[in-house]
């Protein structure tokens, strides 16, 4: 319901940019899922600073998850990026701009998690191991995050919100903060059914140990 | 439909897509997930003798 809203507001509701026209309403998804991938990465190295601070053994599970929901939402910020990227500035991908590379290397990052993961046998020791890379990859956060703010403006659009407030109209406002909404809802309840169904597959394998 | 329209189509076609993917595969993880319990149902049935 709040991802149609959002979705219908950004189409619908908010003004054209004047200088960019309709292409402009792809910021109403992109920055939503870049700042949700963000999200979900933080909370990937949350989790995995509570297993190595608390032990939680439930944390490694969370946190594997949280970055496989983080890589999904990165992915899809280079795909809308691109495509945004070709019909503003008439390329698909540009090295010249650092905060598209920072973000690459966020995601490139994060995407090796799993070839990390699935090298060692299951176990404490993999867990740590993991949890040590993704607790990690919380470095490149603030670094990747702030590059869009400190970098040199070539292409990339400048940060639209400072310490004077948004830089757009009202209604261009609220379907920005309905889309934001909608994609972290979205990526929570990803995140549920995929830690869920992971939870029940190592239950299931338990299941099938003891009546082998 | 101007050149602007047709990419912004295609971002959110892209969205749309991986939404739809996704509960696809939710769907097919469901499905297995529910062939073996039965599986394992069977079994622990033949081993209660019943």
């Amino acid at each position: 319901m709040l991802l149609v809203t959002g979705l219908g507001l950004a189409l619908l509701w908010a003004p054209e940019d004047a200088d960019q026209g309709p292409s402009q309403r792809i910021f109403y998804i992109h920055v939503p899922v870049a700042l949700t991938a963000y999200a979900c990465f933080g909370w990937a190295a949350w989790k995995a600073f509570r297993l190595l601070w608390k032990g939680d053994e439930r944390a490694d599970l969370e946190s594997y998850t949280a970055v496989h929901i983080g890589v999904i939402f990165g992915l899809l910020t280079l795909v809308t990026g691109s495509i945004w990227a070709k019909v503003s500035w008439g390329v698909w991908w540009t090295w010249s701009e650092r905060q598209l590379v920072l973000f690459l290397i966020l995601f490139l990052f994060y995407s090796a998690y799993f070839m990390l993961r699935y090298s060692t046998e299951p176990g404490p020791r993999r867990a740590r191991t993991s949890a040590v890379y993704a607790l990690f990859g919380a470095v490149l956060l603030p670094v990747s995050f702030l590059a869009i703010r400190l970098a040199d403006q070539l292409l990339h659009p400048a940060p639209l919100f400072n310490r004077d407030g948004p830089q757009m109209s009202a209604s261009m406002f609220i379907s920005f903060c309905v889309c934001l909404a909608a994609m972290l809802t979205l990526a929570g309840a990803l995140y549920l059914i995929e830690l869920t169904g992971k939870r029940v597959d190592a239950r299931l394998r338990e299941l099938r140990e003891l009546l082998a | 439909m101007s050149t602007g329209e047709k990419y912004l189509a295609a971002a959110y076609l892209v969205l749309f897509a991986a939404v739809l993917l996704y509960v696809v595969l939710i769907a097919l993880k469901v499905t297995r997930i529910e062939r073996e319990l039965t599986e394992l149902a069977r079994l622990a049935k033949e081993r209660a003798g019943g």
